[in-house]
């Protein structure tokens, strides 16, 4: 068994880095970017500056800030150029002028889902169409990106849309600058492997191997299949082939494939799951799936040397985060970076410009056009003036939004033993209507869950209800009551709400009767304590607070609880879900 | 050099109901709703270098038909130039202004010569032909307002900037997003007519057909193109043949009965419901070339035209096509 795999040295893990450095750089178009996991840092710098040097000195390499706007990333009007000539001049965003070249994003995981579709867009048809602002054109731009992902844990990951696109990705997270070494490769070394690319060939029994291949991973993204199939052909032209080689494959297993795996094939291979719906192949493809047997051979044999040459730490970790991937697996769209902020643009109208007022130069040119002959007539010398366009002041106008208050709704269910969990059905019914409603309005919704040990954000603000619905349904009950954690937990909620300019409600629904303290431990006395304190100090940030007390028998706990939130105290012994949904729609 | 729309594998409920929208476009806009990466966008592009060219008259930034050319008015039926034109779709790029998409003053022509003159935005552009939106859930809402109302009434109403003006602009609105992006509003989801889930394939064969040739199309545009010419010719002539044929097709009144039924027990509001149901049925029949609507036609397609029109149950989870599914098999097996 051991010598039908192919012999291959474990991967030095840094030398693997650098290869995916150079499988972009040779084939920027068919990868479409590599993802790095990694904090800025030394090892970072180390890493970029052995890419840009691969690259010639004439590519573009761009940085692109955060904050980017449309008319920067997209292009725009040229204010100078457009006043000066008298017709709407286009200014080349970001997009374009890195056409050909190579895209940084630093702080990738914080990219809005706006500036990600513009992103995607690009990505797949390398050209951007631009419609603003009076313009009308399409321009080029091919480029390939390098995502630099700082995320920290899973609550910020990099957008899907983007994950799926860029075939590579490196985690330069548990590299020590001691690890790390600087190579001389140029960008002269890769001329050879460049020239080589398209000539590779890719036999159809690994185009099946590829499939096979992503479904024992669990990887169902045909994109991902695609971004494979050309790092492979990206590392046979590196190593001056013409046809793909199981080599070729491991690296991209390695470096395309393996962080989007939802499965671990490990010890029984299953079979790869084949719908049983009819396959709706036309019968032109009917040739090659005669020697199955073959093929999955060759399959299998690539699967166990993926295997062998993968450190045991390196499967557990990926298990991990595998799991991770699974729990979550409602796809954090970055509901926390969805710019919503734009506001609806309104008439501009005509003003002063003071600070922090937008001129809007086509209104102004617009306002200005009618008056350009009566204008010339008015000036001294209206034959020999070098002025193309009179415009006056009183032709300024100033661009205005309004501004859309955006809020967020977040719940506090109180899950625990003590709130019998026919009451916990009927809170998650309330819920579910409120949530249809908020969403019927664009608002955001949050939910926190209280029960056992701590509480636990099950939906950070969304407004996607298919999200709402898989995270109450996964909903479960018994425990205790960490009331004081859900108070903190729901109070972070709301900081974060307000730094983004949202303003919120907050719900809580319980019994009041505490009795988990903040470090997990059962205790009445404290918990009640803890629970009161949080409470005062979240009152004293004036949000708008409900408490619901659904204990089935009134007490005066819950009433204690809202009074030191400084919120409305509505006791529902009979929740009911639409009795329950009407308090809280005429709260809000 | 767009992917050949004969060359997408599988995902037969999103083609056919391009096709149908292509042969009826009354039957209102189609919302494509899935994962990335299924072909969406290609779709809709492969649509449009498959469609028949159209007459159009020359210089018309509007694109009119020569029939409905009201140009040539004062009784006399001066001849107007024609010429063939593809028929158009037009894509709204993320981050389009209103005033590209209405169509505004045109500067240049007001700034040289001192006329007011309107410079034609993508709505005119797209009139005749389709508005594709890519990831409709992001665009913006006050351009969704606009594009809906224009769709609905195909004709844009322009008064802005001293201008007042409308031109036709009719056209099939497209529309595609990934649902766990953040959802449509209920009241837009019911303005297109049909409404289609794709999902990427999970059998390993239609896998490695989709690999397969994208790869080849990747390696060799031109000739993949060229391969595929054929099939889309003969998908071209059941649109052109369908078109001919819609107007002659009857549809039995025990078919608008089931149809009313349907809509009843699923207590879709309005008649639009219904109404588009009776029209994708008709279309689709078109499509296949049968004279006559069938409950199976209506069978078919009323998942895609009804399970978006579907009030939320926030009790019930099930997804709404199999609301859909689960009532028709009630109904047609009483029947």
């Amino acid at each position: 068994m051991q010598e039908d795999t192919p012999t291959l040295e474990q991967p030095e893990p840094w030398e693997d880095c650098l290869l995916a450095a150079r499988l972009l750089a040779i084939n920027p178009n068919g990868l479409k970017g590599l993802i790095v996991k990694a904090k800025a840092g030394p090892v970072r710098d180390v890493f970029l500056s052995y890419f840009q040097g691969l690259l010639k000195k004439d590519v573009p390499f761009r940085k692109m800030p955060a904050n980017i706007t449309d008319d920067r990333l997209i292009g725009g009007v040229d204010l100078a150029e457009t006043l000066y000539l008298g017709k709407p001049v286009l200014r080349h965003g970001l997009m374009s002028e890195v056409n050909g070249g190579v895209l940084v994003i630093p702080m990738a995981e914080r990219l809005s889902l706006d500036a990600a579709s513009r992103l995607s867009t690009a990505l797949d048809f390398g050209k951007i169409a631009i419609e603003r602002d009076g313009i009308s054109s399409t321009s080029h731009s091919r480029f390939a990106v390098l995502a630099l992902d700082e995320g920290d844990g899973a609550d910020e990951a990099l957008l899907p849309s983007l994950t799926d696109r860029l075939g590579l990705q490196i985690d330069l997270e548990h590299f020590s600058i001691r690890d790390v070494y600087e190579t001389m490769d140029g960008w002269e070394e890769l001329e050879e492997a460049k020239n080589l690319l398209p000539k590779v060939q890719l036999a159809d029994e690994f185009i099946e191997t590829f499939n096979v291949l992503a479904l024992k991973f669990g990887i169902f993204s045909l994109r991902a299949v695609s971004l494979a199939m050309q790092a492979a052909r990206a590392h046979a032209a590196l190593n001056e082939r013409l046809s793909i080689v199981e080599e070729d494959i491991l690296v991209a297993m390695r470096l395309v494939l393996l962080h989007r795996a939802l499965i671990i094939p490990l010890d029984e291979m299953p079979e790869a799951e084949v719908d049983e719906r009819e396959p709706q192949t036309p019968e032109d493809s009917c040739d090659e799936a005669s020697d199955d047997g073959k093929v999955s051979e060759l399959s299998e044999r690539v699967l166990e040397a993926v295997e062998a040459q993968l450190p045991a730490d390196l499967l557990a970790l990926l298990a991990n985060s595998v799991n991770q991937r699974r729990s979550g697996a409602g796809g954090r769209t970055g509901e926390h970076s969805v710019s919503f902020e734009r506001g609806r643009p309104l008439a501009s109208r005509r003003g002063d410009l003071r600070a922090g007022r937008r001129l809007d130069v086509l209104s102004t040119i617009r306002a200005a056009a009618p008056w350009q002959r009566v204008r010339k007539q008015e000036r001294e010398r209206p034959d020999t003036d070098t002025i193309n366009l009179d415009v006056r002041r009183d032709d300024f106008h100033v661009a205005r939004y309004k501004e859309k208050a955006e809020t967020a709704t977040i719940f506090a269910v109180d899950a625990s033993g003590s709130t019998a969990a026919s009451r916990l059905g009927e809170a998650k019914g309330a819920v579910e209507l409120l949530l249809s409603e908020s969403y019927a309005r664009r608002d955001h919704v949050a939910l926190v869950s209280f029960r056992g040990q701590a509480a636990e954000l099950l939906l950070s603000p969304t407004r996607s209800l298919v999200r709402a619905k898989k995270a109450l349904a996964a909903l479960p009950g018994g425990g205790g009551t960490p009331l004081a954690s859900a108070l903190q937990t729901s109070m972070a909620m709301v900081e974060d709400a307000e730094r983004r300019g949202r303003t919120s409600t907050f719900v809580l629904l319980t019994d009041g009767s505490a009795n988990i303290t903040l470090d997990g431990q059962a205790g009445r006395t404290t918990a009640i304590e803890e629970a009161m304190m949080i409470a005062k100090q979240f009152g004293a940030m004036q949000t708008k607070t409900l408490v619901v007390d659904i204990s089935k028998r009134q007490n005066t706990r819950a009433k204690e609880i809202a009074n030191a939130l400084q919120g409305l105290y509505v006791p529902l012994p009979h929740v009911n879900a639409q009795a329950l949904s009407n308090v809280v729609r005429s709260f809000q | 050099m767009t992917y050949p729309f004969s060359a997408i594998v599988g995902q037969d409920t999103m083609k056919n109901a391009l096709l149908m929208a292509a042969i009826d476009p009354t039957i209102g806009g189609v919302l494509i709703f899935g994962d990335r990466g299924t072909g969406k966008s290609t779709a809709v592009r492969a649509l449009a270098s498959l469609l028949p060219k159209m007459d159009v008259v020359d210089g018309c930034p509007y694109g009119r038909a020569p029939e409905s050319d009201k140009l040539g008015q004062n009784g006399s039926k001066s001849k107007v130039n024609t010429r063939k034109a593809p028929v158009p779709v037009v894509d709204l790029p993320l981050g389009a202004t209103e005033d590209r998409v209405v169509g505004a003053l045109n500067i240049e022509r007001a700034l040289s010569h001192g006329e007011k003159s309107f410079e034609p935005g993508l709505l005119a552009k797209a009139n005749r032909g389709f508005l594709y939106i890519d990831e409709v859930n992001l665009l913006e809402d006050h351009l969704v307002d606009v594009l809906l109302d224009v769709a609905a009434s195909g004709v844009n109403v322009v008064e802005r900037e001293g201008l007042s003006l409308s031109h036709p602009a009719r056209f099939v609105l497209v529309g595609s997003g990934n649902p766990e992006e953040g959802e449509l509003r209920p009241q837009l989801l019911d303005r297109f007519g049909l409404s289609v889930d794709v999902e990427t394939p999970k059998d390993l064969k239609s896998r490695i057909e989709v690999v397969k040739r994208r790869d080849a199309y990747e390696q060799d545009q031109e000739a993949f193109i060229a391969s595929y010419k054929r099939k889309d010719g003969a998908v071209r002539k059941k649109v052109l043949d369908g078109r001919k044929l819609l107007e002659s097709i009857v549809v039995p009144d025990a078919v608008l009965e089931a149809a009313s039924s349907l809509c009843m027990q699923l207590g879709t509001d309005g008649l639009r419901g219904e109404l588009t149901l009776m029209r994708t049925a008709r279309a689709l029949a078109a499509l296949k070339g049968d004279q006559v609507v069938t409950e199976e036609h209506l069978r078919e397609i009323a998942p895609s035209a009804l399970s978006h029109r579907l009030r939320r149950n926030p009790m019930d989870d099930t997804r709404a096509v199999v609301r859909v599914e689960r009532v028709l098999q009630e109904q047609l097996a009483a029947a």
